[in-house]
């Protein structure tokens, strides 16, 4: 059996041998990240749930383990109700083009040393540019759609992620000042050596603005007014269906994800263990395998999203737009100088 | 060079936060609305026209229909507008009980009205956590007249029937096992009175709880404070009654300038507001909350003590005892009248007006001597506070009209009728 693959791989070009690894790589992360996405959603019911005493889906499949399941297949089964006065192929085109950038982006996350699917030098640029590209997605279909309330969630998240890219755009400038790269793999292990050298602490203001910059990047609460449930109703995907809506809910979640585990790649020392240093604890977590770090800092931050949207209240537009530049871009700029200079005075433990 | 044009925006009837069937048209710049105006009607029932055709005590439900969140406060109003009416006088247990009820509702009606405003603005916790409460009082509302919400628990000249010995107990059931019904049927073991008592001991916590996800949250206090102020003066010239008018500034309230039943012997503070926004509003109603705690408490201190009829002994208004019924020609006579019948009230003309969560609910009854109605006159105090939307909002953003709604606390029970 293995014989045989081996004699039917050989023929196979080299060129067409690269493709088909690349691809079963992109399935490899691709598939397990659907998957997380649908637990996320059942995560999500069910922490909040419980934090709003209730006990969120309990009855489909085991203890409601099948519920992200049965969703998925309802929305399939729907009908995408495409609205008479829309462009249909901009409305077709929109939840495509939120999904893809979201889903590329993970092309350039190290999951542990070695283990990342494009190892590029300016993996830190290709994923601000394609979080950038997401927000396109929104617009179109906000304005494709046609409808105002659609017209006026675009509008709303248009202006928000514009202005929260600066800010993020910022802390990310940071990170890559104290570590000298744009590689994420790079900039991991420029955090190596314990808890306290990893980036949260030096670039702590950076670490809590690109956080909230990542909620209102990725349109949660409190900076979901893009979606607005009791003022837009449901903002840009006001008018979509079935599984053209499956798809925005998809992108969002992906972007969450993808925003945690950046988060944790670049602030909290991504697979790094967090006994690394300690005498007797780091051996004794010796046998984790890294990749599990990394997983549980990511879970860490999406517990906290989903703690907000449990928690606080919704911004107003003009006041989200009023943190943004007032506050975060200011702030970012300032502790960019503090870093600057740290970095040519070889401050220790981090920049020497 | 083009022409620039505010455009419209239909707000509703099927919009999350329209609090049932508001229909707003608002006309706006961008996110700035110029023009609100609201359109009612959707939830019409006509009720002041059907009391015309019914004998008076078979209208009783339909007021609890009205405003259906606070439903034993309207029919209060009615039944207090027939008594005044008849010239019945309630018994001072009645009035005890009724006055409990007045309270429990208003605490059901102001938990209702935070977690939909607090909902409405994003924070959706606060609504369940309301909810929980809130459910405690409707097994109270069950308890004492069989139905959680359409009580038609207040009757001319009392009450349908005495506090009941003893609350209904969960039951163990799939989902609920034994030590779950056990933790929830724990409060459950005494009276009804002991179940209420041991609700308003918990109840201050609750409310802490509340305040603590709002009152000193800066994103709450940004999207409240300064949003729709109203002047002390120009809520008056609005019409504005209840919480509306407090948050202004103006301390008016009828369970104190017109004391009735028996509140002129209980001791509660009425908080008001400094600003007239949003957020004064809101600390108004939760102080309310806290004060109808406090009398609750002091009803169910007098309710223990003093026994006593609940209604008058009265054959021509209130149905005889099933017993007497059965046995006595007279009360067999009283239950075929008042059942077929009803009661003819004395020709003329009665306004009440009751303290109801919302603001004054009144009821004016034009009587030309039947055993219906001439004429029924609702004043709902929804209605008026949703004529001020225009005023309250203009100017504001669209994110802040949902915060008015929340803040107006509109049924459409009531402004529609």
């Amino acid at each position: 059996m293995l014989e045989m693959f081996q004699t039917v791989w050989a023929i196979v070009p080299m060129s067409l041998q690269t493709l088909i690894v690349i691809l079963l790589k992109i399935v490899a992360i691709v598939a397990p990240l659907m998957l997380c996405v649908a637990y996320l959603t059942f995560a999500e019911r069910k922490i909040i749930g419980h934090m709003q005493v209730r006990m969120g889906p309990t009855r489909v499949g085991p203890r409601g383990w099948l519920q992200p399941i049965a969703d998925a297949l309802k929305l399939l089964m729907k009908e995408i109700v495409i609205p008479s006065g829309s462009s249909k192929g901009l409305f077709l085109i929109a939840p495509m083009l939120s999904l893809a950038p979201a889903l590329a982006a993970w092309a350039a996350i190290p999951f542990q040393d070695g283990l990342v699917l494009a190892d590029i030098n300016a993996g830190l640029l290709y994923i601000l540019a394609l979080t950038s590209v997401g927000v396109y997605g929104v617009i179109i279909a906000g304005w494709a759609s046609n409808s105002k309330y659609a017209f006026l969630g675009a509008m709303r998240s248009a202006a928000q992620i514009v202005s929260y890219e600066i800010a993020m755009g910022f802390a990310l400038v940071g990170v890559l000042i104290a570590a000298g790269s744009l590689n994420l793999g790079d900039i991991v292990r420029a955090q190596e050596g314990s808890l306290v050298h990893w980036f949260w602490l030096p670039l702590f203001p950076l670490f809590i603005i690109y956080f909230i910059a990542g909620l209102a990047e990725t349109n949660r609460a409190p900076f979901d007014v893009a979606e607005g449930e009791s003022e837009i109703v449901a903002g840009f995907h006001v008018e979509y269906s079935g599984m053209a809506f499956a798809i925005f809910f998809l992108a969002e979640y992906a972007n969450m994800i993808l925003i945690a585990a950046l988060a944790a790649i670049m602030f909290l020392g991504g697979w790094l263990s967090p006994f690394q240093g300690i005498p007797v604890l780091e051996g004794a977590f010796e046998w984790v395998p890294p990749i599990v770090w990394f997983l549980a800092k990511t879970s860490l931050f999406l517990f906290c999203f989903l703690w907000f949207r449990a928690t606080f209240p919704r911004y107003r537009y003009d006041q989200i737009m009023r943190l943004g530049w007032k506050v975060f871009i200011p702030i970012t700029i300032a502790w960019l100088m503090l870093v600057g200079l740290a970095v040519v005075l070889e401050l220790p433990w981090w920049f020497d | 060079m083009p022409e620039i044009r505010n455009y419209t925006m239909n707000f509703g009837p099927q919009h999350p936060a329209a609090h049932g069937v508001l229909r707003l048209v608002l006309e706006m710049d961008g996110e700035v609305i110029q023009r609100a105006d609201p359109h009612i009607g959707l939830l019409h029932r006509a009720t002041e026209k059907l009391a015309e055709s019914k004998p008076y005590n078979q209208s009783i439900g339909y007021m609890d229909r009205l405003d259906y969140v606070s439903m034993m406060c309207s029919e209060h109003a009615y039944v207090m507008a027939i008594e005044k009416l008849a010239g019945l006088e309630v018994p001072i247990r009645g009035q005890y009980i009724r006055v409990m009820f007045d309270e429990i509702t208003r605490i059901l009606n102001h938990l209702m009205w935070i977690g939909t405003h607090a909902l409405d603005i994003g924070a959706m916790t606060v609504f369940l956590y309301a909810f929980r409460e809130r459910e405690d009082l409707m097994d109270c509302y069950e308890a004492v007249s069989g139905a959680r919400m359409h009580a038609t628990y207040y009757r001319p000249g009392g009450v349908y029937r005495d506090l009941p010995d003893a609350m209904p107990k969960y039951e163990a059931s799939k989902w609920r096992n034994d030590t779950t019904v056990n933790r929830l049927n724990e409060a459950r073991q005494g009276s009804m009175l002991d179940f209420i008592e041991d609700f308003t001991t918990r109840f201050p916590a609750c409310v802490d709880e509340y305040e603590t996800l709002l009152t000193d949250n800066r994103i709450w206090k940004q999207r409240t404070v300064g949003i729709a102020v109203v002047t002390p003066e120009r809520a008056v010239q609005l019409g504005f009654t209840g919480p509306m008018l407090r948050g202004s500034g103006v301390e008016w309230d009828l369970r104190r300038k017109q004391p009735y039943e028996c509140y002129s012997d209980l001791d509660f503070d009425i908080p008001i507001g400094v600003e007239g926004d949003c957020y004064d509003r809101y600390l108004v109603r939760i102080e309310e909350m806290r004060q109808s705690n406090r009398i609750v408490r002091q009803c169910i201190d007098w309710l223990r003590v003093n026994p006593g009829p609940v209604k008058i002994d009265d054959g021509k208004y209130v149905p005889p005892s099933r017993e007497n019924m059965k046995g006595d020609m007279e009360a067999l006579i009283h239950h075929f009248k008042l059942f077929t019948e009803g009661y003819c009230l004395p020709e003329g003309e009665v306004y009440v007006g009751i303290e109801a969560p919302k603001g004054e609910f009144g009821i004016h009854i034009v009587s030309d001597g039947a055993n219906k109605p001439y004429r029924l006159k609702i004043r709902a105090p929804g209605f008026t506070h949703l004529a001020a939307m225009d005023e309250m909002t203009r100017g504001h953003m669209l994110a802040d009209v949902v915060a008015v709604i929340g803040t107006q606390d509109i049924v459409f029970g009531e402004v529609d009728r």
